[in-house]
Parts: C-alpha cells; sequence; structure tokens
C-alpha cells in the first residue's frame, strides 16, 4: 500500500494559494445537494460545522456531550499562536513554521505546518469579529505572551480561559446555523461505527446516550473531529470522556493511524494524590513565563522536604538547583514540553522529588511577585492560582507549587493527507484527532490554532474538490452496509452486556493505564514495551471474558458508555505499543532509553526514522501491517534540537 | 472519614424518583466531590447495583458539564463548581444530601443527570454576532478599551452550568442569558444585532419555561464563575431600550 499525501507541488510559501486554485469547486446552489456529518464538537469540529454549513451545505452534527459548548477544547488555558508580529519582535509566517517544525523534532510534513502557520493570522481576526474577549493592552490593542518553544511573543489568551472564549465563539457560529436550519445538532449522541459503500465513507452509526436507540445517519462525506486519545492512560488532562472510539472504529474500517505513539506529557500538571484520583489537572504553561521550576540540590534536603522537617520556603537559594535554567540557560523555564517534562522526571528519579510520592519539583512564584508585585501576577495567573489552591488546599502565593508531568495531548492519530482526507475517500479527520501538523512534540498554544485552522480555514476548501467529484442527491441509509454495521454495533453491546463478569471497567481502565504510563509513557525501553505489549493481549482477554457491565442498552447507561471506549483503548493501546517498539530511535515526546545522546536528550535517526508511521488494520488479533510515509525536507535543515 | 450519602435516584424521565441513603466509609479529604461519587459507583457496581448516574466531563471547572445541588446549594458549600468542591469541605460522619437541578425548564434524565439543551436554544435565538467565516477585519482593526474588553470577558465567562436557575426561587434564566447579552452588548462586534439579539434571547427564555427575575440574587451568590448581576440590569436596560425603539418580535 502507498500513501499519497497529496502535497502541492511548487515553493513551500505557494502551495496552499495554488492549492486553493487548483481544487474543484462544487456551485454555490449545488452545496445545499450536499450532506456532511461532523463528528465531535471541539474547536475542529465545530468550526468546521459552522463554516460549512455557512457555505450551504447540510450538516448533521454530533456530540457525546449534553451540549456541543462542553467539549474538551473548552479546558485549554493558555493561548492560541498566530503568526501576526504585532509585537514587532521578529515573528513572521516562517518562523512559526520553522518552531512548529523544529519544536516537533523533525517529524511533521512542511507543507502542513507552513500552511497552519499561514492561516493562523486569519484565525485571529474571524475571533474578534465573533466576539472573543481577547486580552488587551491599555491602547485597545490586542496583548501577547511568549510560549515553550519560541523566542517571539504571538500567544493570544484571554485570561487563563482562552479554549473556553475560542469554542464559545465557534459554539456560537454553530449555533447561528442551527437557529438557520443548516445544523441539525444531535447532543448525547455517540458515534459507534463509521459506514462504507464501494470504499467511500457513506454515514455513521450513532447511539442516543438517553434511549439506547442504535440509528444509521448517511452524508456525502463524515467528518472526525473527536479528540485526542489521552485517557488511554486513565490519567490524564483529558475530560473523562475523551475517547478514542469513533478514530479507532474508523481505524477498523480501514483508516490508517499514524505515530500512535507520539503522546505529549505536560510538564506543569497537578501531582497525583492518592488511588482515588480520576484525573489530573493542569496549569497552563504560561506559568513558565514567570513561575521558576526547581528541587533542592542534594537528596538530603529533599527528603526532609518530604518528610516535613523543613518548608519550601525556608531552603536557601545556594541549596536550590533551577535545573532548566541551569542546563537550558537560553531558554530556560521556557523550553518545549517534552524537554522540561523529562527533566522532571530525571531530578525525581534521582530522589530529589519534591511531595510525599516523590514525584514533584516545585514551581516557583516567589521572584516574580517580588519583581513585579502580587497584584500583577494575580491579575496574569488569578484563576490558576486560585484553582491550585481548591484543588491542594495550599496557597501558591505563599508557597511554590508542586507541579508533575501529565499525558496531555496526543500529536498521533487518523493519517490524513493535505486535504486532512482519511486514506478511506470521503472520511476526514480534523483537529486532534488527525496526525497531521504537530509530529513528535506539540508547542504550547498550538492545539487551538490546529483546531481552529482545520475547521474554519482548510476543510471549507478541501472538501469542495471532494464532494465535486461525487454525485450530489440523497443517500439512503436502507443500504445492506448500514444495516450490517447497526448489526454488528447491536451484537457487540449484546456481547458487552452479556459478559456478566466480576471486575469493574474502571478495574480494567485503571489496570491499562498503569500499563501504559510505566512502559509507554515518558521513558521507553524495548524491554518494558515487550512486556507490555504481553500484559495488554492478557487485559485484553480478561477484559472481555470478565467484565462487568450493568443495566440495560435502552435507557441511560454510563457503565456501557465507558465499557465501550474502554474496549477501543485496550486495543489502541497494544499498538502504540508496536509503534513505540518500531520507532527505534527518540524524537519529541517519544523517548527510548536506548536512543539518547550522551547529555541525555532524544537522539533521533533520520536516515531510518524520518517517516509517518501508518498502521493499517487487518484483522482481529493479527498483527497491524506497517505503512511509511517519508518526511522529505526541502526547506528545514535537520538539526539536533537544541535549546540550551 | 465516614459519611451518609443521601442521592436522588431516578430511573427515567417518567419515574416519579425519590431518595436513597447510602453509607460510605474510607473517605479522603483530597478527593473532590466527584472522585467521591466514584468510589461509591465502584462499590455498587461490584455489589451488581445500578451506579448513580451524574453528568461530568472535564472535572477543571471549565465545562460546565457537572451540576449536583449538594445540602441544599447547587455544586455544594463553595462557590465553585462541583467537580472543583473536595472532600475537606466536609466533616467526618456527616449526611450528605445530593439532588438534580431542580427547573422546570431542566427536566431530569435519570438520577441526576437533568437535560439542559433549553440553554443552548437561548443562545441558539440570539447569541452570536452573524459573520460568517472569512471576509473579517484584521483583528487589530477595531480597538476595544481595555476596561470594556475586561468587562466583556467577565461577563463571557459563564459555563452555562445551570447553577443560577437551580439557586433562583423562580428558576430564573436571567443570569445566563444576561451574560451572553451583556458580553456582546460591549464589545462592537456585537452593536449591529444587539437590539434585536435581546429582544429574541429574552423571548426564548421565557419560551422555555424559565421563571421571572425577582433580583434576589441568588444566582450570583451561587454562580461558580462569579457572573455578576450587573449583567441582568444591563440586559433590562438592553432589553427595554430594544422593545420601544424597534418592531421585531
Amino acid at each position: 500500500m502507498i500513501l499519497d499525501s497529496k502535497i502541492p507541488e511548487g515553493p513551500l510559501a505557494e502551495k496552499w494559494t495554488k492549492h486553493k486554485f487548483n481544487v474543484k469547486l462544487v456551485n454555490p446552489a449545488n452545496k445545499r445537494k450536499y450532506d456532511v456529518i461532523v463528528v465531535g464538537t471541539g474547536l475542529a469540529g465545530a468550526s468546521a460545522a459552522a463554516s460549512l454549513a455557512e457555505l450551504g451545505y447540510n450538516v448533521k452534527a454530533f456530540c457525546f456531550q449534553d451540549s456541543p459548548r462542553r467539549a474538551h477544547s473548552i479546558a485549554a488555558q493558555g493561548g492560541i499562536n498566530a503568526a501576526k508580529n504585532y509585537q514587532n519582535d521578529g515573528d513572521s509566517v516562517y518562523r512559526l513554521f520553522y518552531d512548529t517544525i523544529k519544536g516537533g523534532d523533525y517529524r511533521a510534513r512542511e507543507s502542513n505546518v507552513y500552511r497552519l502557520a499561514e492561516v493562523s493570522v486569519k484565525i485571529i481576526d474571524q475571533c474578534v469579529a465573533q466576539g472573543v474577549p481577547f486580552a488587551r493592552e491599555y491602547g485597545g490593542l490586542l496583548a501577547n505572551r511568549s510560549f515553550g518553544g519560541a523566542q517571539v511573543s504571538r500567544t493570544f489568551y484571554a485570561r487563563g480561559q482562552t479554549g473556553q472564549q475560542l469554542l464559545l465563539g465557534a459554539y456560537s457560529a454553530l449555533s447561528r446555523q442551527v437557529a438557520n436550519g443548516k445544523v441539525k445538532l444531535y447532543p448525547r449522541t455517540e458515534m459507534m461505527d463509521v459506514v462504507t459503500i464501494d470504499g467511500k465513507a457513506r454515514g455513521i452509526i450513532t447511539r442516543n446516550l438517553i434511549t439506547g436507540a442504535i440509528e444509521s445517519h448517511s452524508a456525502h462525506a463524515v467528518l472526525l473531529c473527536t479528540g485526542g486519545y489521552g485517557n488511554v492512560f486513565f490519567l490524564s488532562t483529558n475530560a473523562m470522556g475523551s475517547n478514542v472510539t469513533a478514530a479507532w472504529r474508523a481505524h477498523k474500517k480501514g483508516a490508517l493511524m499514524a505515530n500512535p505513539c507520539f503522546t505529549q506529557i505536560h510538564p506543569t500538571c497537578i501531582p497525583v494524590s492518592g488511588d482515588h484520583q480520576s484525573k489530573l489537572t493542569l496549569m497552563s504553561e504560561s506559568l513558565r513565563n514567570d513561575g521558576r521550576v526547581w528541587v533542592p540540590a542534594t537528596v538530603a534536603t529533599a527528603e526532609k522536604l518530604r518528610k516535613g522537617q523543613i518548608k519550601a520556603n525556608e531552603i536557601k537559594e545556594e541549596d536550590r538547583d533551577y535545573f532548566l535554567e541551569r542546563k537550558y540557560p537560553s531558554f530556560g523555564n521556557l523550553v518545549p514540553r517534552d524537554v522540561a517534562s523529562r527533566n522532571a522526571k530525571y531530578v525525581c528519579d534521582e530522589g530529589r522529588g519534591v511531595n510525599e510520592t516523590g514525584e514533584a519539583v516545585f514551581l516557583d512564584f516567589r521572584d516574580a511577585i517580588k519583581r513585579d508585585g502580587k497584584d500583577t501576577i494575580s491579575a496574569k495567573y488569578g484563576n490558576l492560582f486560585d484553582m491550585y489552591q481548591q484543588i491542594t488546599g495550599e496557597n501558591p502565593y505563599e508557597m511554590p507549587m508542586m507541579i508533575y508531568p501529565a499525558v496531555h495531548y496526543t500529536m498521533g492519530g487518523l493519517w490524513v493527507d493535505y486535504n486532512l482526507m482519511t486514506n478511506v475517500p470521503g472520511l476526514y479527520a480534523l483537529g486532534e484527532a488527525n496526525f497531521s501538523d504537530h509530529g513528535a512534540n506539540r508547542l504550547g498554544a498550538s492545539a487551538l490554532m490546529q483546531g481552529l485552522a482545520d475547521g474554519y480555514f482548510v476543510i471549507p476548501y478541501t472538501i469542495g474538490d471532494y464532494l465535486a467529484q461525487n454525485p450530489a442527491g440523497k443517500i439512503g441509509t436502507d443500504h445492506q452496509e448500514f444495516q450490517k454495521a447497526e448489526k454488528e454495533v447491536k451484537d457487540r453491546i449484546q456481547k458487552l452486556l452479556g459478559i456478566k463478569g466480576e471486575k469493574t471497567i474502571d478495574h480494567f481502565h485503571k489496570r491499562l493505564g498503569k500499563i501504559m504510563w510505566d512502559y509507554c509513557g515518558m521513558a521507553r525501553t524495548e524491554e518494558g514495551l515487550k512486556k507490555a505489549k504481553a500484559m495488554i493481549k492478557e487485559l485484553k482477554a480478561e477484559f472481555w471474558s470478565n467484565v462487568k457491565v450493568l443495566g440495560d442498552n435502552e435507557e441511560l447507561n454510563q457503565s456501557l458508555e465507558k465499557a465501550h471506549r474502554v474496549a477501543d483503548f485496550i486495543e489502541l493501546g497494544e499498538l502504540m505499543v508496536d509503534d513505540a517498539l518500531n520507532r527505534n530511535e527518540s524524537c519529541g515526546g517519544h523517548f527510548r532509553e536506548e536512543y539518547q545522546t550522551p547529555e541525555g536528550e532524544a537522539l533521533r535517526d533520520d536516515e531510518g526514522f524520518a517517516y509517518v508511521a501508518a498502521w493499517k488494520y487487518i484483522g482481529e488479533g493479527q498483527e497491524e501491517e506497517l505503512v511509511k510515509e517519508p518526511l522529505i525536507f526541502e526547506n528545514v535543515k535537520l538539526t539536533q534540537r537544541s535549546y540550551k | 472519614m465516614n459519611l451518609t450519602l443521601k442521592i436522588w435516584r431516578q430511573k427515567n424521565n417518567s419515574d416519579k424518583g425519590g431518595f436513597k441513603d447510602y453509607k460510605l466509609g474510607g473517605v479522603s479529604e483530597d478527593m473532590s466531590f466527584l472522585e467521591m461519587l466514584d468510589v461509591l459507583n465502584e462499590e455498587l457496581s461490584g455489589k451488581g447495583e445500578d451506579p448513580v448516574h451524574f453528568d461530568h466531563d472535564c472535572r477543571e471547572g471549565i465545562c460546565g458539564m457537572c451540576s449536583l445541588y449538594i445540602n441544599g446549594k447547587p455544586h455544594g458549600p463553595q462557590q465553585t463548581t462541583t467537580c472543583q468542591l473536595h472532600m475537606r469541605s466536609f466533616h467526618d460522619g456527616e449526611t450528605i444530601t445530593i439532588e438534580p437541578w431542580r427547573a422546570k425548564a431542566f427536566p431530569v434524565l435519570k438520577d441526576l443527570v437533568t437535560d439542559r439543551s433549553a440553554f443552548d436554544r437561548i443562545i441558539q435565538a440570539g447569541g452570536y454576532v452573524s459573520v460568517n467565516t472569512g471576509g473579517v477585519p484584521d483583528a487589530n482593526e477595531i480597538p476595544i478599551p481595555k476596561t470594556i474588553a475586561d468587562m466583556a470577558m467577565d461577563a463571557a465567562q459563564c459555563i452555562g452550568c445551570g447553577a443560577c436557575v437551580a439557586a433562583c426561587k423562580n428558576a430564573s434564566a436571567m443570569l445566563f442569558t444576561s451574560a451572553k447579552v451583556s458580553q456582546l452588548a460591549l464589545l462592537p462586534q456585537g452593536q449591529v444585532e444587539r437590539k434585536t439579539r435581546a429582544e429574541k434571547m429574552v423571548a426564548q427564555m421565557d419560551a422555555e419555561g424559565f421563571g421571572a427575575c425577582t433580583n434576589t440574587g441568588a444566582c450570583e451568590a451561587e454562580c461558580p464563575k462569579g457572573i455578576s448581576i450587573t449583567n441582568i440590569a444591563r440586559m433590562n436596560r438592553e432589553y427595554f431600550s430594544a422593545v420601544v425603539s424597534s418592531q421585531n418580535v
């Protein structure tokens, strides 16, 4: 199998412009004859659904939450990047492109990333026009802050709630189209399968989460905007409901899954407090603008700290190790996320962790408060400080915060070409659900940018190219493929309900999460991954023979919802391990201990692994087939990433 | 700590429902309120009993999905969302009463889960600026005074959880509706549709069966995001000036 990424010819900066001219268009009067299904209503889904409806397509939008406004994009805190260069500090589209490629450790497609940087400027214009209240300077113009992995200030923000404001902007645009009758909304509805007819995506099967009804929906194109799969680790910063099910079912219907092992571990999360922990809370990366990361210089001091014999603010300056500033003088506390996370792990592994579990480092605002005053710091980060205090019971204005890395984002996802179409014709993946723009590591404030770029400014152009080549007119749901898919979904539900085993669903999810975190987390080894693979196989067999799913299908049944999701996570987990095993190099968030520089930095193998690893599902219980898409770098020179 | 939980159980929308008592031990004060319910549900599931259904998603206090009327207060004793409420706010041996939001416009679907789609329909009535994607001016073309942008942001922080409705003896949705009306009335981008927006959103709010506002301020006191009732005053001004000068609706 050969993957065609459909990258347009020509110089990098002209590719998108030329492509927009070359793609086929659907005549305005014909657009109303095409139906489009959008699954997920986060930044990518809501922006795509609204924009396509504005163009005249008939859109059906689905989400499992009770309202589209609750999609997990809402929780993004820090900001959104755009190459506006409003600060006159040397930013440009090319610089944003370069930073993103470099930050992703040279494992992303040049053409896609350049386009992302190019359309980033329009996103800010669009959001402002919608009434998104971005932070402003006293002169009334937009304010910026800096983020990790960049030496310019290009991040636009709305206090610590940027994701919320951007999502509510997209949600308002979506709501307007619902009122116009161009979007039909299906909240509390979960996608259970993709339906393909003659190799093309023609619809989906859904479960109504209130009544349990299994329904067929047909369309000329299906857009999966279903987010990432970080919850495979059980504990992550994702929402409780975030899941891989839609993407995984598409995968099993033929869509390739690319770079699944590329997981981002975010350095600034609130540490785990006990076994009851259900999720981890992120503290925005923007905190690293003013907070200084440190641990005690010696293990002895750290031990005293853990035993409660001394307090953090009693430790003298010379007894502190500001390890990021020490190792990376030019980027300091603002090194990319993977570097910051790994270094936190190293110092904790050395025994210098600062909380009871030994798995935490300090993020200290003492010096920033001294320099700028408490009011300034509070104006910037007040809500984050409040949230920290609410969760931990400690006051971060007086005591340094404690942070530890946690799973946050998945760069991997469904393989898509330049048009954001998967290898299944008519099936698209947008936002975090696809793999395309962040390589092996995503820079802060780039997820919001990508979600909105895909939805507002890419798919409205590229979908026309496909639809124009396909006849309009209603597609019925009476085709046998719909009936077959419905039956498969119903059979699976009956199978899950019929097991009547002894262990709860969370029991399996927690076990899976532990395997993934221990062996496929921040540091991976061949030996560990092989062990993990065997453990996951065992777990899968046990799940399908001993899980207890309560209740019936014909009701609101949260156990059943969870069971479907966990069953898919287990299968995905195994593929992630396969992918991590295959990639005999370290890059970005994927760190194989066997492959590191003498200084402990990720050591890439560009000869052997400058490719996208796309995996093809073959059949139940069979090893997936690896399909490679070579990454060709014509504009940037591949170098060892250095933030020193 | 050990707790007695008095929880509203209701099989579905047509079921009458009622309270059921549960004993729960081994609760740590570092648990969030929802994690405490997770522990209860694991116990119930282990025994083969139907777990308590409740809405929740981000568990970071921002998605607005979690609700729960705890000991007679929406989101419990603190001015925060239920997911951010921690068990250190309770004491050993306490009896905690947990109910769903109670409002005609928020019908109960199961146990503690309610249908809040009325809020979506209020936004659909006019809670937006009618701009299509593309073709908008540069973001810095219209300067907005920082104070105005900040006030708009204060209003825009609403998470749509419905605590204001649950707190109000009339189950009024004035705080929710006014937060969106205010945000867009304050910003230059919202001016063009300012009047029709206020009229249409108020009309939809009434059509959904929410009650009238009698300015008791219970909504503001319980709002986890601190949305001020100043917004209600602003919406009233917007609404009255709209109805006397327009022929919409």
